[in-house]
């Protein structure tokens, strides 16, 4: 198979830029993303597809927390923590929120040492990560066991509108579901960073194209999706 | 960020560059807990947390996703769908308006 043509190319040096650029680039009947891998692109229009999934469970939330004629609980005390006889509200989520921003930070420096073709560092930075994504979903299942036990279910709960159960946990379970997803994939993609495949261009088990260190930037993309999915729920569902 | 970047192998970036962009999500983060912690409420509480995720969502997008750095085609095929969302909202909005009205009009006004 030709590699060549699926590879990262770069970009033509005389491409032109802006407007200019986006009619050439769409209208050359090529490929349209012209210093963009397949792998890469792939992941972008799966990151768009997914958008628009955590985009039908932000709208339908607002939908039923706007139609409803019972009041909704607060957030802010639904999620408090009382730590040393003091209760300080939303901390939980504050602290989530710390970690999967955390675990962003350390995947982004994964990717650069990755194109530095240092194995160790980006592997252990990507290892980090992989551990905050665990942490974070396991205070994630802190929160679910600590709501089920005061009595929150997907159709009612002790403190107001019945429809606040369904929605966390589809909202939160969905993007739990994702975070854990990750956690796999990077603890995967690091093993093969470490052995070197990136290194010897192994081919991979699935597509059998030749191992580079842009699939450790891919990998960052989606979990920096991740993390920017989660940006949106703390600001929407938790705070507002 | 607008000027092309040599591309020797995929995105070289110093890493001072995320280490700035991390302090930076870190405070927004905890302007936007704050918000709750102060208990803001009415209109400056929605527009800080909506503009507290704008800011966090355009740097994740745009240096740690690399969104900046690539061609202007790749941007707006994938930047843009998602802005279109907002016209979905628009239409929820006046929908969910409606089922409450038709509720306080035939079941009254709640507890």
């Amino acid at each position: 198979m030709a590699d060549v043509a699926l590879a990262n190319t770069g970009a033509a040096p005389t491409r032109p830029s802006g407007w200019k650029g986006i009619a050439a680039d769409w209208s050359s009947d090529q490929r349209a993303f012209k210093n963009v891998s397949w792998g890469k692109a792939m992941m972008w229009i799966f990151l768009l597809s997914d958008t628009f999934i955590f985009s039908c469970f932000l709208l339908s939330y607002m939908t039923v927390r706007m139609s409803t004629r019972v009041p909704w609980p607060n957030p802010s005390k639904v999620f408090a923590l009382t730590i040393g006889g003091t209760t300080i509200p939303l901390i939980l989520i504050a602290i989530m929120t710390f970690i999967l921003i955390s675990s962003s930070g350390t995947m982004a420096m994964a990717v650069n040492f990755g194109y530095r073709h240092d194995r160790v560092k980006s592997a252990a930075l990507m290892l980090v990560t992989a551990a905050f994504g665990a942490t974070f979903v396991g205070m994630q299942g802190f929160e679910w066991t600590k709501l089920i036990m005061e009595g929150v279910r997907p159709w009612g709960n002790p403190w107001g509108a019945v429809q606040f159960g369904s929605s966390f946990f589809m909202i939160t379970g969905f993007h739990g579901t994702h975070v854990t997803f990750g956690v796999i994939f990077l603890i995967i993609t690091s093993r093969k960073v470490l052995r070197g495949d990136f290194d010897r261009e192994a081919r991979g088990f699935f597509t059998s194209q030749k191992g580079r260190y842009e699939i450790v930037e891919i990998m960052g993309l989606y979990w920096h999706f991740v993390d920017l999915v989660w940006v949106f729920i703390f600001a929407l569902f938790y705070l507002w | 960020m607008v000027q092309a970047v040599a591309h020797v192998e995929g995105q070289q970036h110093p890493i001072k560059l995320y280490l700035v962009v991390w302090g930076w999500l870190f405070v927004l983060s905890t302007c936007s807990y704050l918000v709750d912690y102060f208990g803001l409420h009415g209109y400056s509480r929605w527009s800080l947390i909506l503009l507290f995720m704008i800011l966090k969502a355009g740097l994740i997008v745009a240096v740690f996703m690399h969104m900046a750095w690539e061609r202007l085609a790749l941007m707006y095929a994938i930047l843009l769908p998602p802005v279109l969302v907002l016209v979905f909202v628009g239409i929820m909005v006046f929908e969910s308006d409606y089922t409450l009205f038709t509720r306080i009009a035939f079941f009254g006004a709640g507890k």
